[in-house]
C-alpha cells in the first residue's frame, strides 16, 4: 500500500491517536477477532440494521460488513473538519435561498444560470419562498476522503436526505457493548446526543404560525424502503412519530396527522421521500407515497417540510464544482477544507484533457450515484477504458472526472488478520436555529484488497469513527 | 372590455370519495392587461386550505371537502376589466427565472419534425422569430376538436395535424425551446364574439420570453397575440402544471368531469345561458 497515508502509521511509529489502540490490537489473537467479530454480525442481525445507504441500490437486505477496528481522529484534526463541514453547510444553504430569491450568484456571473436553472433538481414551485430560519438543507451529509496528514477534501454534499446516520449511532453502540474498555482507556466524544440535536433542530424550524410545542414527525416512504430501518430508529430515539403518507392530511391550511385520539396538527416533517413523491398535486400525478395538497401548505406557511423541497439543486455533481465559488461568494472566506479537482466533460478544454489521461482518472456520471457508472482508470482495463472514452464522446456533458485520488487507509480487521484498506468520512451536520456537528460520523471502508470503492453496494463496510477529547 | 365570466366545474364520483383535495389558479393574474372588478370561487362543502401568490406570480389557493361526497361544483364567477397589451405581459411581478422554463416535460419535448419546423420558421430578429413559430404551428396544426386528448403530446399533435388550443401550444413550446426562447404555457378565458371562431372559452395558449421585450403571449389556436378578450389565469411547463384545477379524490370510483364556461360582456349574461360545456370522463 506504499504511497497512501496511513492514518495510523507513520513510518514503524504509531501517530498519536491510534497510540492506545496498539496495545488493544496485539491483545486480539486470531480466535478472540473471529468471535468477536461473529458477535457483532449475530447483534447486528438481531437488531435488523441491514440497509444500504442512500441511492446505493444493491440487496437492501444484505447486512453491511462491521469492521471492529476503529478509526480515530484527533480534536485538533477534528476541530479543522468541523470548522469546514459547518462553513460549507452555511454556503450551500446560503446558495439555495439565494437561486430561489433573487438569484446574485447568477447575475454576478459566479455560476452559469443553465446549471442552476435549468437542472432537474431546480424547483420552479419554491420560487420566492424563504423557508424558516433561511434553512432549505437541514441534515447536510458531506462525503470526505483524506490524502495525508493534514490533507481532506470533500469529494460531495448531499443536501437532500442523507441516510447511514444510524450506522454512525449503532457502531459506536457495538462497539461499548463489546469494548468497554477500550471506552475507558480513550477519552472519546460520545455521538449518542445526535437524536436530540436532529430533534432540536427540526423543533427549531417550526412554521410561524405553530405557536406550541412543536410536533415533529418522520415521513417515511414505508417499510420496503431500503432505510426504513434507520427512519424507525431515528423516530424512536426522537420519541416522535413515525408516519406514511396516509396517515397525513391537509385541512384548512394546516397538516393533521390520523391518531387514535383524532387528528393532531403536525408542525414539521421530516421526510425521508424524494421531492418528487411527496404531493402529487405538485409533483409526479401517480405519487401514492406523499400527501395531496402538501406544498399548498407547506408554501402558505403552515407546515415545515425537512429537507426543504428543491434542496437538491445544491448537490448535484455539476454544481459541486462551484461549491468553493458560493464559500467566497456567500461568507467571504476561503473554502477550509478544497474540493476535489474536478474536469467537466462538457466544457472543450477539459475534455481534451480527460480523454487524454483516461487511464490515470475517476470518471463519474453528472447525475449518478452508489459506485455504479464510474470509471476507475488506474484499475481498468484497456478495453474498459476504450468503452467509456466512446461513453463520454457521445455524451460529454454527463460526465466529470476527478484525479484518482490516494485514499487514506486504516487498519482493518481481514482474513488474514489486520491489514490497511481504504476509507472515506460522511459527518451529518445540523442547520436550524443554530448548526450543529456531533463529533463523529460515518466511516465507510473498502473492504477489497485495493479498492478505492467504499459504497457499500461495491464491498464497502463500515467503522466506529471516533473523535479524541482534547 | 368589461367581461363576466362564469365557470362552473362539476365532478361526480361513482362510488362517493372519503375525501377531496384541490389546488386552485382560478384568480386572474395580476398585470396591466385586467383588473379584477369582483371575484368569488366557491367549492361545494369545501374548507379553504393554505393560499399564497408563488413564484410564477400565479395566486394559488388549496380547498379540501371531507367524504363521504359523491359531487362537487367548484363555481367561478367574477367581472373583469381588460385592455389590450399586444400580447406583452406587462407589469407582472414573478420571481422565476425565464432561463427555467427551458426545460422540457413529456408532452412538450420536440422530435425531429417538431425541431423541422422550428427551423422553417427561423428568422434573425427574435421577435420575428417568435411570431413566425406561432404562426408555423397554427399552419401544422388544424384546429379540431375530438382528435386528440388531454394527454397528447405535442409531437403527436404534430404528427396528427389536428388538435385543440392545448396542442397548439404544446407544439408551439416545444419550437419556442428549441429556437432557444424560453416557453410557458398559460391557461384563462376567452371571450369569442359572434364573428369570432369557435374556440373554448376555457382556452390556453404560450408564452415566450422574448429578449428585449419580456414575456409575450401567442395564441396559434387564433392565430393572434392574447388582447382584450382574453384572461389570463396561471401558467406551467405545460397543460398540466398550468391546469387551474388539480385535485385527487381519495378511495373514489370513475369520476365524472363537466365544465360550463360562459364569458360574456355584462349587458349580455342575463340573455345567454352557458356558453360552452364540454364533457368528459375519467377513472381513477
Amino acid at each position: 500500500m506504499g504511497g497512501y497515508f496511513n492514518e495510523m502509521y507513520d513510518g514503524k511509529s504509531v501517530r498519536a491517536p491510534y497510540a492506545r489502540l496498539s496495545d488493544w490490537m496485539a491483545s486480539m489473537p486470531a480466535d478472540r477477532r473471529l468471535e468477536k467479530q461473529a458477535e457483532a454480525e449475530a447483534l447486528f442481525r438481531r437488531i435488523g440494521i441491514t440497509f444500504a445507504v442512500y441511492g446505493e441500490g444493491g440487496d437492501p437486505d444484505r447486512l453491511i460488513p462491521f469492521d471492529m477496528f476503529p478509526r480515530v481522529f484527533t480534536g485538533a484534526e477534528w476541530s479543522k473538519l468541523e470548522r469546514g463541514i459547518k462553513q460549507r453547510a452555511r454556503a450551500l444553504n446560503a446558495f439555495l435561498v439565494d437561486v430561489y430569491g433573487r438569484a446574485e450568484i447568477v447575475r454576478a456571473g459566479r455560476i452559469p444560470a443553465n446549471l442552476v436553472f435549468q437542472n432537474e433538481a431546480y424547483e420552479r414551485a419554491v420560487c420566492g419562498f424563504v423557508p424558516p430560519k433561511g434553512v432549505y438543507s437541514h441534515i447536510v451529509g458531506v462525503d470526505i476522503v483524506r490524502t495525508g496528514p493534514t490533507d481532506f477534501h470533500v469529494l460531495e454534499d448531499n443536501c437532500r436526505t442523507p441516510s447511514g446516520v444510524s450506522y454512525m449511532l449503532e457502531s459506536r453502540e457495538m462497539m461499548m457493548r463489546m469494548f468497554p474498555e477500550l471506552f475507558r482507556e480513550n477519552r472519546i466524544e460520545p455521538v449518542d446526543r445526535y437524536p436530540e440535536a436532529l430533534r432540536r433542530t427540526l423543533a427549531s424550524v417550526a412554521p410561524a404560525k405553530c405557536d406550541r410545542e412543536p410536533t415533529v414527525v418522520i415521513l417515511t416512504p414505508g417499510h420496503f424502503n431500503s432505510a426504513y430501518y434507520e427512519h424507525s430508529f431515528l423516530a424512536d430515539l426522537m420519541g416522535v412519530e413515525l408516519v406514511e403518507g396516509a396517515d397525513l392530511f391537509v385541512e384548512g391550511g394546516f397538516v393533521w396527522m390520523r391518531t387514535t385520539e383524532g387528528p393532531k396538527r403536525v408542525d414539521v416533517i421530516y421526510r425521508r421521500i424524494d421531492d418528487a413523491f411527496i404531493d402529487p398535486l405538485c409533483f409526479r400525478p401517480d405519487s401514492m407515497l406523499g400527501v395531496p395538497g402538501l406544498m399548498d401548505v407547506y408554501r402558505s406557511g403552515g407546515v415545515t417540510i425537512c429537507s426543504a423541497p428543491g434542496a437538491g439543486v445544491a448537490d448535484d455533481k455539476a454544481i459541486y464544482t462551484y461549491v468553493p465559488e458560493m464559500v467566497r461568494f456567500y461568507l467571504g472566506e476561503e473554502p477550509i477544507i478544497p474540493n476535489v479537482q474536478t474536469w467537466k466533460c462538457g466544457e472543450k478544454d477539459d475534455l481534451g484533457h480527460v480523454l487524454a489521461n483516461l487511464p490515470d482518472l475517476v470518471v463519474k456520471e453528472v447525475h449518478g450515484s452508489g459506485g455504479y457508472g464510474m470509471l476507475v482508470g488506474p484499475k481498468s482495463t484497456k478495453a474498459q477504458i476504450e468503452e467509456f472514452r466512446e461513453l463520454i464522446k457521445a455524451d460529454p456533458s454527463n460526465y466529470i472526472a476527478q484525479p484518482t485520488l490516494a485514499l487514506s487507509t486504516t487498519p482493518t480487521f481481514v482474513e488474514e488478520g489486520i491489514a490497511p484498506r481504504h476509507v472515506d468520512l460522511r459527518p451529518y451536520c445540523l442547520v436550524g436555529e443554530r448548526i450543529e456537528l456531533v463529533p463523529g460520523g460515518l466511516t465507510r471502508v473498502a473492504l477489497r484488497d485495493g479498492s478505492l470503492v467504499v459504497n457499500s453496494s461495491q464491498g464497502g463496510g463500515v467503522k466506529d469513527t471516533w473523535v479524541l477529547a482534547e | 372590455m368589461l367581461l363576466s365570466i362564469d365557470h362552473v366545474t362539476t365532478y361526480r364520483y361513482d362510488s362517493p370519495a372519503r375525501g377531496v383535495v384541490q389546488s386552485h389558479r382560478l384568480t386572474p393574474s395580476r398585470f396591466e392587461g385586467q383588473r379584477v372588478l369582483a371575484w368569488e370561487v366557491s367549492v361545494t362543502g369545501g374548507v379553504e386550505g393554505g393560499s399564497f401568490r408563488d413564484g410564477a406570480g400565479d395566486w394559488v389557493q388549496g380547498w379540501s371537502v371531507k367524504g363521504p361526497v359523491e359531487e362537487i361544483e367548484v363555481r367561478v364567477r367574477g367581472q373583469i376589466e381588460t385592455f389590450d397589451t399586444s400580447g406583452m405581459l406587462k407589469g407582472h411581478r414573478e420571481m422565476v427565472p425565464p432561463e427555467a422554463y427551458l426545460r422540457d416535460t413529456p408532452a412538450t419535448e420536440a422530435d425531429e419534425a417538431l425541431r423541422l419546423l422550428a427551423e422553417s420558421a427561423r428568422h434573425d430578429e427574435p421577435l420575428s422569430y417568435a411570431h413566425a413559430l406561432a404562426f408555423a404551428v397554427a399552419g401544422a396544426i388544424a384546429y379540431r376538436p375530438g382528435v386528440t386528448d388531454a394527454h397528447t403530446t405535442a409531437a403527436e399533435a404534430l404528427a396528427a395535424g389536428e388538435g385543440v388550443c392545448q396542442d397548439h401550444a404544446h407544439a408551439l413550446i416545444a419550437c419556442a425551446r428549441v429556437a432557444g426562447f424560453p416557453a410557458r404555457y398559460v391557461s384563462g378565458y376567452l371571450f369569442a364574439d359572434a364573428e369570432g371562431t369557435p374556440h373554448e372559452a376555457a382556452h390556453a395558449w404560450a408564452e415566450l420570453f422574448v429578449p428585449g421585450y419580456g414575456w409575450i403571449g401567442f395564441d396559434p389556436a387564433n392565430r393572434c397575440c392574447p388582447d382584450q378578450r382574453y384572461v389570463r389565469l396561471g401558467s406551467g411547463l405545460d397543460a398540466r402544471e398550468a391546469a387551474p384545477i388539480r385535485g385527487t379524490a381519495r378511495g373514489a370510483g370513475a369520476e365524472h368531469l363537466k365544465v360550463a364556461v360562459s364569458v360574456q360582456p355584462p349587458e349580455a349574461v342575463k340573455s345567454t345561458a352557458s356558453q360552452s360545456v364540454a364533457t368528459q370522463s375519467q377513472a381513477q
